[in-house]
């Protein structure tokens, strides 16, 4: 047996999405699975959630962190829907990170709305990891 | 080596000292008459020959090379868990029995392809699955495609179109015509085939869920068009049981699904002879994440569950089984695909005629559609996409598919451009009339390692189906997640091996090089969701309300019954101009939701 070793998304509730109407969900489980690997306490959505229930979701389980994922080329609409939601509710504090196919022209507008990240297909997970950790330091160290 | 071999080749025969340094001179009618002595490659005495030797070669050859040069890799195994030996021989398949297992093409067991001339008759169906934006904006896609040699028309349907959602629906918001084209009544299905005489063509339609109502607005067109029924030509997917295992696409519970599934079967039966009401789609399976093997066990064992859903409902299986076609993916590991496609031929018609008592030859061969993998497509360099569909398209080929589908390159960006799309149709073109590939059927049949891999995935699949009846069956093994889980934890275990570089993909974990994003994409703009909307409203002004009213109520009261057969209220109701949505509402009310087995 190795000894324990902290893991280095321990302490991390993250909520992983897919808003709206798309099925598509081999990316969404991977990363389920992935988070999980890496000590973080993993929510699955489910599909078919509208932003709205998403949110509200978030709030519920008392996230650090919504991942969210679409292929279906609905992400302007559907992850600024969610950011928006969690402002009004007063949870603006939940890191939002976006993946799926998301053309580069896009992603400013999402980074706009705090939606980071915005990986493609073929990022390595742990890339996605660390920038979901590096993010949550940033904000526990801010508030 | 055997004997006769090494005299074919020069050697052990002395050279006459003229022929020093030239190559060995040998008597052509000799080697005729070597070459047609009878050869057993399979008796018994050459297969322990042949076992001896290579303990020999093992130990003098292949353990010294080793000693000073390992292998890449300590373990050879492919992705569905199949270990690979170093070479394969006669002694592999020393069981397989030619006239059982393989046969001949057109005849039982099907493995060696389905036709008696395959593609030496009639090349495969090239087939471009299209479909974005508004009606017209695919209308015109579909009519280019035919002016440039496509054979058959392939549709996609939006987001909100697959769950059975209106355009102007507050969940389709931002989804229209996104990734394939809206369509919220038969209007649009008019606009989608102005000009294209739908007797014909062959249309394909990627629908599921709401599969029967879009058959119907099919019909309804060709009705307006003047074209009977038993003249129409084409696909709907229909195939339910993959969307609960992979997809996710559906709008109601797994039974409400299948019982309108099964009123198709028996109204296409009757009415729609050339109609393939339900394509049994392994794509998506793979697509989510399984391996070839379990996408090949998965398909055919929702296959075998639509032979039965037809029986229960009181056809006979030599009725409707012929019309039953299959939708495959096609990978990066070649020879696991054409291995795999010739096991499918096998199990198929087995299957049917063993356990389903099928005795028409067309309801045990097993015709699909290949499409080439979307998940091996890659962002990074994405003209490397060019070379990875034509490799996958070669297989589907050489595995004998009866149409194919491939993508293109930008399709890991977004919808394909019309000169990447045109690509993909030209890459089909190379393979069949620059390669020679097409004019001999089966070229692999009789490879040791193709064989010995084809009984394997058979083997492996039988596995799959006993493991599958001792849940309960298929409708049992999704409620309890077991599909959903295996496909799950293969797509994490590829992925690890990316991550780990135990699995290559050029550009990504390999040979990546700095590089942007490309911009110029086809991009759907919001118009079309606003032009859709407006174009409803007027619609739902348009049309006669208290006659739509009365084909829901008439449509409720069939689904309320479950003995009565669905497909002509739906009919009725697409013909007043009842929306998608407004129909599979009032499914949504008699059956309820759906909610998926968690499976973390």
């Amino acid at each position: 047996m190795k000894a324990p070793e902290r893991k280095p998304g321990a302490g991390i509730r993250v909520l992983v999405a897919k808003p709206g109407l798309n099925g598509h969900d081999r990316g969404a489980l991977v990363l389920c699975r992935a988070f999980r690997d890496a000590g973080m306490e993993v929510i699955y959505a489910g599909l078919l959630a509208t932003p709205e229930q998403v949110a509200q979701m978030a709030i519920d389980e008392d996230v650090d962190v919504v991942a969210m994922s679409l292929l279906n080329g609905a992400h302007l609409t559907a992850f600024p829907k969610v950011a928006a939601v969690l402002r009004q509710r007063g949870a603006s504090d939940i890191i939002l990170v976006g993946g799926g196919i998301i053309p580069e022209e896009d992603k400013p507008l999402l980074e706009k709305e705090g939606i980071t990240g915005n990986f493609g297909p073929g990022t390595r997970l742990s890339e996605i990891i660390d920038h979901i950790v590096t993010r949550v330091k940033k904000e526990r160290t801010h508030s | 080596m055997l004997p006769n071999l090494r005299k074919l080749r020069g050697e052990g025969t002395p050279m006459s000292p003229t022929d020093q340094g030239r190559f060995p001179k040998r008597n052509l009618k000799q080697l005729k008459t070597e070459r047609t002595v009878k050869a057993d490659a399979f008796s018994r005495s050459r297969l322990h020959a042949i076992a001896t030797a290579q303990r020999r070669w093992k130990e003098q050859v292949l353990n010294k090379w080793l000693s000073t040069s390992s292998e890449r890799k300590t373990v050879f195994e492919n992705l569905s868990g199949i270990p690979l030996n170093r070479f394969y021989t006669s002694r592999d398949i020393a069981s397989n029995n030619y006239l059982e297992d393989l046969g001949f093409p057109g005849e039982y067991p099907y493995t060696r392809g389905i036709y008696p001339t395959m593609y030496r008759g009639r090349i495969w169906t090239m087939r471009l699955f299209s479909g974005f934006g508004t009606p017209e904006d695919t209308n015109r896609r579909l009519r280019y495609l035919l002016e440039h040699g496509e054979t058959g028309l392939s549709i996609a349907f939006d987001m909100p179109t697959l769950y059975g959602y209106d355009a102007d629906s507050p969940r389709s918001l931002g989804e229209v015509g996104k990734c394939g084209v809206s369509v919220s009544s038969l209007e649009d299905m008019e606009r989608i085939f102005a000009g294209i005489p739908v007797g014909d063509v062959s249309t394909s339609m990627t629908i599921n869920a709401p599969a029967a109502v879009l058959t119907c607005m099919y019909l309804a067109v060709a009705g307006k068009q003047g074209v009977p029924p038993d003249q129409l030509r084409g696909t709907v997917q229909t195939d339910i049981l993959k969307e609960y295992m992979a997809q996710k696409e559906w709008n109601y519970p797994p039974e409400a699904h299948l019982r309108i599934i099964r009123d198709m079967i028996v109204y296409s039966t009757k009415n729609l002879p050339n109609w393939n009401y339900v394509s049994i789609s392994g794509y998506h399976i793979r697509e989510a994440g399984s391996s070839a093997l379990q996408e090949l066990a998965f398909t055919l064992a929702d296959g075998f569950e639509y032979v039965k859903l037809g029986l229960n409902a009181g056809l006979a299986v030599d009725d409707f089984a012929p019309r039953l076609s299959f939708f495959f993916n096609c990978g990066m590991d070649f020879f696991e695909e054409v291995a795999k496609f010739r096991a499918a031929r096998r199990i198929w018609a087995r299957v049917m005629k063993q356990k389903f008592h099928a005795r028409d030859p067309r309801s045990m061969l097993l015709r699909f559609h290949t499409q080439t993998s979307g998940a091996s497509l890659t962002w990074q360099q994405p003209l490397n996409n060019v070379v990875r569909t034509a490799i996958e398209a070669l297989a589907a080929v050489l595995g004998g598919t009866q149409s194919l589908h491939t993508n293109s390159y930008d399709e890991a960006w977004a919808l394909p451009t019309e000169q990447a799309a045109t690509i993909a149709l030209r890459t089909q073109q190379i393979i069949a009339e620059e390669t020679g590939v097409a004019d001999v059927i089966d070229p692999f049949g009789g490879s040791y390692y193709v064989e010995w891999l084809t009984d394997e995935i058979e083997k492996r699949a039988y596995e799959y189906f006993d493991k599958i009846e001792s849940l309960g069956g298929v409708l049992a093994a999704i409620k309890e997640g077991f599909f959903q889980r295996e496909i799950a934890e293969t797509a994490y275990k590829y992925q690890k091996q990316i991550e780990r570089n135990e699995r290559v993909v050029v550009g990504v974990n390999k040979y990546a090089v700095k590089e942007q994003p490309p911009l110029n994409t086809l991009k759907v703009d919001l118009a079309a969701q606003e032009k859709q909307i407006q174009r409803l409203k007027e619609l739902r002004a348009a049309r006669d309300n208290s006659r739509v009213q009365v084909a829901l109520e008439n449509l409720r009261r069939t689904f309320q019954d479950d003995e009565a057969n669905c497909i002509e209220p739906i009919l009725a109701a697409v013909r007043e101009y009842a929306t998608l949505g407004e129909i599979v509402d009032v499914g949504r009310q008699v059956f309820g939701e759906w909610k998926e087995p968690g499976i973390l």
